[in-house]
């Protein structure tokens, strides 16, 4: 269990971590989401003792990380993927970590092969690709079989491969009931991978629930009904105190309502006890990027005027992802 | 790549880690960071520079000192004469050095340059000792290679300067002075060591350790009168380097072991100001 009491680290005049409690609990994959700059980095930071905060505390099963006798036996990191000499073999990086920690160097073929890095093992780490550093990293996170996992941005990199193995492996390792935090910038991504998310923004908490909870409350639903007689249907629905909103159709024929306030089921018996054909009755969640984009809407570090002079950010979150909210394949 | 399989059979760890070795000491420190050493071609360079450009211009420097021999200086000749083994090792030594300079700076520079250091100090939360054992393997392995380095300095210049100047291991102070020169090189190690922990940028540490040992060092001879003396007499590697001679010099105003002892101190206490910076400031 990771627990954040009121953390703070100010950079200069930058307050990057700001006041920050939550705690990650064993046995679920916790999601530490936020826009790039919003601390997450620097959260894991303190938490592993690498930065000091200016107040507050993190601990770790209630200790300190620096408290931790074997540290590596406990807390599994992946900060930097390219944080290697890029001269040394990753086997080398291995086995030094792994000697700190009075690992045998068999722990290091062993997670050598669990990444499937075997082959490359003895080669110098200069020459990897980001995928291969980040598999290295994953591997070192795993060297001392830790129960707690601190993975920042772990799939950056990977190919779709490599990241269906990484959300696997986070979910068996929480399966098994250890601590895993990751974080990352993508909500789709969190969407599919954790059961539990803390989002923040510049350094703030702005949301922790559980994902599920999270989709639900942050999506705006809605129900598409396209209809021939969809004036009169609207009229209906008013009555019934939902709100209708006709929306133009491609042939330009204004058959289709975007309706909020009524769920399918009652529409659907509205049209039934009034005979009016439906072609379609579809519930609609709105995309959990879109969510998300406008949880953080005002916290995003850096924002690059779009054409309308909101953030491009936001604008782009218009855009169809391509990846569906679950809540729209049921 | 595609080699690996989505997650391990069993448990999502892998194999379960043997837990015997519970009892993490000092001693997996130093072998971790024997591993680090070792395991770039940085410090096999520097090594193999270290004894080709010593050896290399302890027989050339001997060999031009013989050939110019009547041409040169008398008053040079008499010092040369009065302390044959301070020419021989000083040498080869003084460019030498320098890639100990560079070695220095590197074993503890480029950790923050590549980003390794976060994963040691992730390793050893407590960071002192990670550098300590840094110290120590790398002081070690310096001494080695330095005393190797040394003697053989000392073995391809006697014959060279024997005509002119004969030296023996057994003359007064003279095998003091070849295991010396080792042990000045052990703690030049670590003086530049020191000054790359606190800097943390390679190419400044590099930078500023060669400039000073080279330029600034050397150059306070020019101050003139007492405070002059002084003033270049301790300074840590001026101070240092008299351990490589058989005797004190009139115009010199530390002997041999006081002056390695100067250096010693100075190094300490750098090593301390490291020490300091490594646990106070982030990584």
């Amino acid at each position: 269990m990771i627990e954040a009491r009121d953390l703070t680290k100010r950079y200069g005049d930058k307050l990057a971590v700001d006041h920050l409690s939550f705690t990650v609990e064993p046995g679920r994959v916790t999601g530490f989401l936020g826009p790039n700059g919003a601390g997450k980095s620097t959260t894991m930071r303190l938490i592993l003792g690498l930065d000091r905060p200016q107040a507050g505390s993190a601990t770790i099963n209630g200790k300190r990380y620096v408290d931790l006798k074997q540290p590596l036996r406990t807390v599994g990191a992946l900060l930097e993927a390219k944080a290697m000499h890029t001269g040394r073999s990753a086997y080398n990086h291995l086995l030094f970590l792994a000697q700190t920690q009075g690992l045998p160097r068999s722990r290091v073929d062993d997670v050598l092969a669990m990444v499937g890095l075997q082959e490359v093992a003895h080669k110098r780490t200069g020459g990897f690709s980001l995928g291969m550093s980040q598999r290295v990293g994953i591997a070192v996170a795993m060297l001392g079989d830790p129960e707690i996992f601190v993975l920042d941005e772990p799939v950056n990199g990977l190919d779709p491969e490599g990241i269906l193995w990484i959300r696997n492996l986070m979910k068996a390792l929480a399966a098994e009931g250890r601590t895993v935090f990751v974080s990352s910038h993508l909500m789709n991504e969190m969407a599919v991978t954790a059961d539990h998310l803390i989002v923040i923004g510049r350094g703030k908490l702005i949301a922790e629930s559980s994902t599920q909870e999270f989709i639900e409350r942050s999506s705006e639903k809605s129900v598409l009904v396209r209809s021939p007689d969809a004036a009169r249907l609207a009229d209906l629905i008013a009555a019934e105190g939902g709100k209708a909103t006709a929306e133009e159709a491609a042939n330009g024929r204004a058959e289709t309502l975007s309706v909020r306030g009524l769920d399918a089921p009652r529409i659907g018996e509205i049209a039934a006890a009034q005979q009016i054909v439906l072609h379609e009755l579809t519930p609609q969640l709105a995309s959990l990027e879109e969510a998300y984009m406008e949880l953080t809407a005002d916290s995003v570090e850096y924002v690059v005027p779009g054409p309308h002079g909101r953030a491009e950010a936001g604008a782009a979150a218009a855009e169809p992802t391509g990846i569906t909210a679950p809540g729209r394949t049921e | 790549m595609t080699s690996a399989s989505p997650v391990a059979p069993g448990r999502a760890g892998g194999p379960a880690v043997p837990s015997a070795s519970r009892n993490v000491g000092f001693g997996h420190l130093l072998l971790a960071e024997w591993t680090k050493i070792r395991s770039v071609r940085s410090t096999i360079w520097s090594l193999i520079l270290l004894v080709v450009v010593t050896l290399g211009f302890t027989g050339l420097f001997t060999w031009l000192t013989v050939l110019q021999w009547s041409k040169s200086d008398p008053t040079q000749r008499a010092q040369i004469v009065a302390d044959p083994v301070s020419t021989i090792l000083g040498s080869g030594l003084f460019l030498g050095q320098l890639t100990i300079c560079v070695l220095g700076v590197l074993v503890i520079a480029s950790e923050y340059s590549t980003g390794v250091i976060r994963a040691s100090l992730l390793a050893v939360p407590r960071r002192i000792p990670m550098l300590i054992a840094k110290a120590v393997v790398f002081a070690a392995l310096v001494l080695v290679v330095g005393e190797c380095v040394t003697f053989a300095s000392f073995f391809i210049g006697q014959p060279i300067l024997h005509s002119h100047a004969p030296v023996s291991l057994g003359d007064p102070g003279v095998s003091r002075a070849v295991w010396g020169a080792g042990l000045f090189l052990a703690v030049l190690g670590l003086f530049a060591m020191s000054i790359g922990a606190i800097i943390r940028h390679t190419a400044g540490a590099i930078t500023g350790v060669i400039a000073f040992v080279l330029v600034l060092a050397p150059l306070t001879q020019l101050i003139p009168g007492k405070i002059g003396k002084y003033v270049h007499g301790y300074l840590p590697t001026e101070a240092g380097h008299l351990i490589g001679q058989a005797h004190q010099q009139a115009n010199q105003v530390l002997s041999p072991w006081a002056g390695f002892g100067v250096f010693c101190l100075w190094t300490a206490v750098l090593f301390g100001i490291a020490i300091w910076l490594l646990v106070r400031r982030d990584a």
